[in-house]
């Protein structure tokens, strides 16, 4: 720096170029941790699971090449076939009316007039806080099978139905898990959509009420468009989520999580092969087959969710 | 005041009492399973069916407790996931804030292909290495040990993924130029510049990632298989599986194992609150 005259600019010049070669290099070093304990414990058993699963294997004796024969007794499998579509059901039940409301709980937690802004987040967050195994249990109680369960009384009480046996009929199980799921998950969405909202800068809004749009069209032009990127973020984690439920229905059925079917979600069922039949070969297929599942559905949700924004300004010019 | 006014005024006080009694009723139905819980801790199994419904407390707190000693091991299973929780948490800060500067701040070739992979490993279900992982962690002889769970939850995208919103927005570009010319390092101006002002969003990702390891049960599930190594989770879904069914003593059992964590949270909630709502995420 001490440098004067023309040897100035070369020198900065120099400078410049390794300073942005320290940069480069302390990029990948500060990125390299995760990169190395992924390569280590995600892509390697990732990749291990593919091998597997085109072997015959029981964890003891050795691995036998048997081709797409694990793949076919799970396709062939009407449980399997019956843990797919329980997965979806729960799995719209329990997510769509989280999103919703998250969105909706996140605008009204935003309005500038309201008071006790602290205490209803802090209570509506609340769930969030107790664990999956906890909830399971919480409500394995409220939405027991007894007539008299909390969950029926309310029901028989208040809406004049027949009580439901939660834990053994098709429906009741499948309520009760997509409940316990959107009780837990709604406070968490609506923390994250809360800070969308106030990301937005308020100069938007300004220019909006100047140019005389509405409330209603602030939200919807600006608002939703502005939020997008928080709501591809919870559409993406709670469809991979949902498309992995295990603990809630392991919990709230209990012993009979693993006999009976009105729950059986495929992660399930891959722990059932795995684990209680020491077959890991169909186990490690069914994995397979669960991400090509869970990829669709991201397919579909991320096209969804990004199409809200493109027709939003398309409209807007 | 013109009539005009004076009708929008009326109109806009019938839609606010509607927000609050909606976000009222959004309250109410969020903390009446953990006042359920507190009840039914203190009261003997058959309460859960009488009618009408009980819904005071009863006088069987401590005893409620005392069976749930006898079930499991309650104080060596929330240690457990004390310990668990509170290092994951650490690692994953320091790792997610670390490649969350560097996605904010330096240009290096593959930087967007690079946090696309980590945005896609979102993607893979942890189910799907889950029995490899199982046999690794066996390999390596940490089956049923605390660093066997943990090494799993070490991986953390989201958090790289908020840390780099939070630090492009934060930390100003000016900042880091002006500490270069001062001849500081790139790790000084991480741990000296962008940490301080980073720390709200560690409160908010490190509750997150607390929370989140505290309530995971599927991997802590499969490597714990023996009682005494057994966190806190694993430990409570052994309550059900008992032979007569003590819903009494279960809630006992969830609910000691709940509070703790409503208090951490309660004491750390205005650092979150303000960490998530103050603007924070620009």
């Amino acid at each position: 720096m001490k440098s004067i005259g023309k040897e100035e600019p070369i020198l900065k010049r120099k400078k410049y170029r390794s300073e942005q070669k320290k940069d480069m290099i302390s990029g990948y070093l500060y990125i390299a941790p995760f990169f190395i304990i992924f390569a280590l414990i995600g892509l390697y058993p990732a990749l291990f699971s593919i091998y597997l699963a085109f072997q015959k294997w029981n964890g003891l004796s050795p691995m036998t090449f048997n081709g797409l024969a694990n793949f076919e007794m799970v396709l062939t499998d009407p449980l399997f076939w019956k843990s797919v579509y329980n997965t979806i059901v729960m799995g719209i039940m329990g997510t769509a009316p989280q999103l919703i409301v998250g969105l909706i709980l996140a605008y009204l937690l935003n309005m500038a007039f309201l008071k006790l802004k602290g205490f209803f987040r802090v209570t509506i967050f609340m769930p969030y806080l107790t664990s999956m195994v906890a909830v399971a249990l919480i409500f394995s109680v409220l939405f027991s099978n007894h007539e008299s369960s909390l969950a029926n009384y309310v029901l028989t009480h208040f809406f004049g139905l027949d009580p439901i046996a939660w834990a053994a009929s098709e429906w009741g199980t499948k309520i009760a898990i997509s409940l316990m799921v959107f009780w837990r998950w709604v406070g968490y969405n609506t923390i994250i959509y809360l800070a969308g909202i106030q990301s937005i800068p308020n100069d938007l809004y300004e220019a909006a009420t100047v140019d005389g749009a509405n409330r209603f069209q602030q939200l919807w032009y600006i608002t939703i468009p502005m939020m997008k990127p928080f709501i591809i973020l919870t559409v993406f984690t709670s469809t991979v989520g949902a498309m992995q439920l295990f603990s809630e229905p392991t919990v709230f059925l209990g012993a009979d999580a693993f006999t009976r079917d009105e729950a059986m979600t495929i992660v399930m069922y891959l722990y059932r092969d795995a684990f209680r039949l020491q077959s890991f070969g169909t186990a490690s297929a069914t994995a397979i087959i669960l991400l090509v599942i869970i990829t669709i559905f991201a397919v579909i949700n991320l096209r969804l969710t990004q199409g809200i924004g493109r027709k939003k300004r398309g409209v807007m010019k | 005041m013109s009539k005009q006014a004076r009708k929008n005024r009326k109109k806009l006080s019938v839609g606010r009492i509607s927000v609050y009694v909606f976000l009222l009723i959004a309250s109410i139905l969020s903390l009446f399973p953990f006042y359920w819980m507190f009840v039914m801790a203190t009261r003997p199994s058959a309460a859960y069916n009488s009618i009408p419904p009980t819904l005071t407390p009863g006088n069987m707190l401590i005893e409620n407790f005392k069976k749930v000693l006898n079930q499991i091991d309650f104080f060596g299973g929330m240690w457990n996931s004390f310990i668990l929780c509170a290092v994951v948490t650490i690692v994953v800060l320091f790792i997610s804030s670390l490649a969350g500067f560097a996605f904010a701040k330096f240009k290096f070739p593959g930087k967007n292909i690079l946090f696309i992979a980590i945005l896609v490993t979102m993607i893979i279900p942890p189910q799907l290495g889950l029995i490899p992982q199982y046999f690794l962690i066996s390999k390596a002889g940490l089956l049923d040990t605390l660093p066997g769970v943990m090494i799993l939850f070490f991986l953390n995208p989201l958090g790289i993924f908020l840390m780099r919103q939070y630090i492009s927005g934060a930390v100003p570009d000016e900042l880091i130029e002006a500490s270069k010319l001062d001849g500081c390092s790139n790790f000084r101006i991480y741990w000296r510049i962008v940490l301080p002002i980073i720390l709200p969003a560690f409160a908010t990702l490190g509750i997150i990632v607390f929370t989140a390891v505290w309530g995971e049960f599927l991997w802590q599930f499969t490597v714990l298989r023996d009682p005494e190594m057994y966190t806190i989770q694993v430990a409570l879904a052994q309550l059900s599986n008992t032979q007569h069914v003590d819903f009494g003593m279960i809630l006992s059992g969830v609910f000691w194992a709940t509070v703790p964590l409503l208090i951490i949270f309660l004491l750390f909630n205005r650092l979150f609150i303000s960490s998530i709502t103050e603007g924070s995420v620009k």
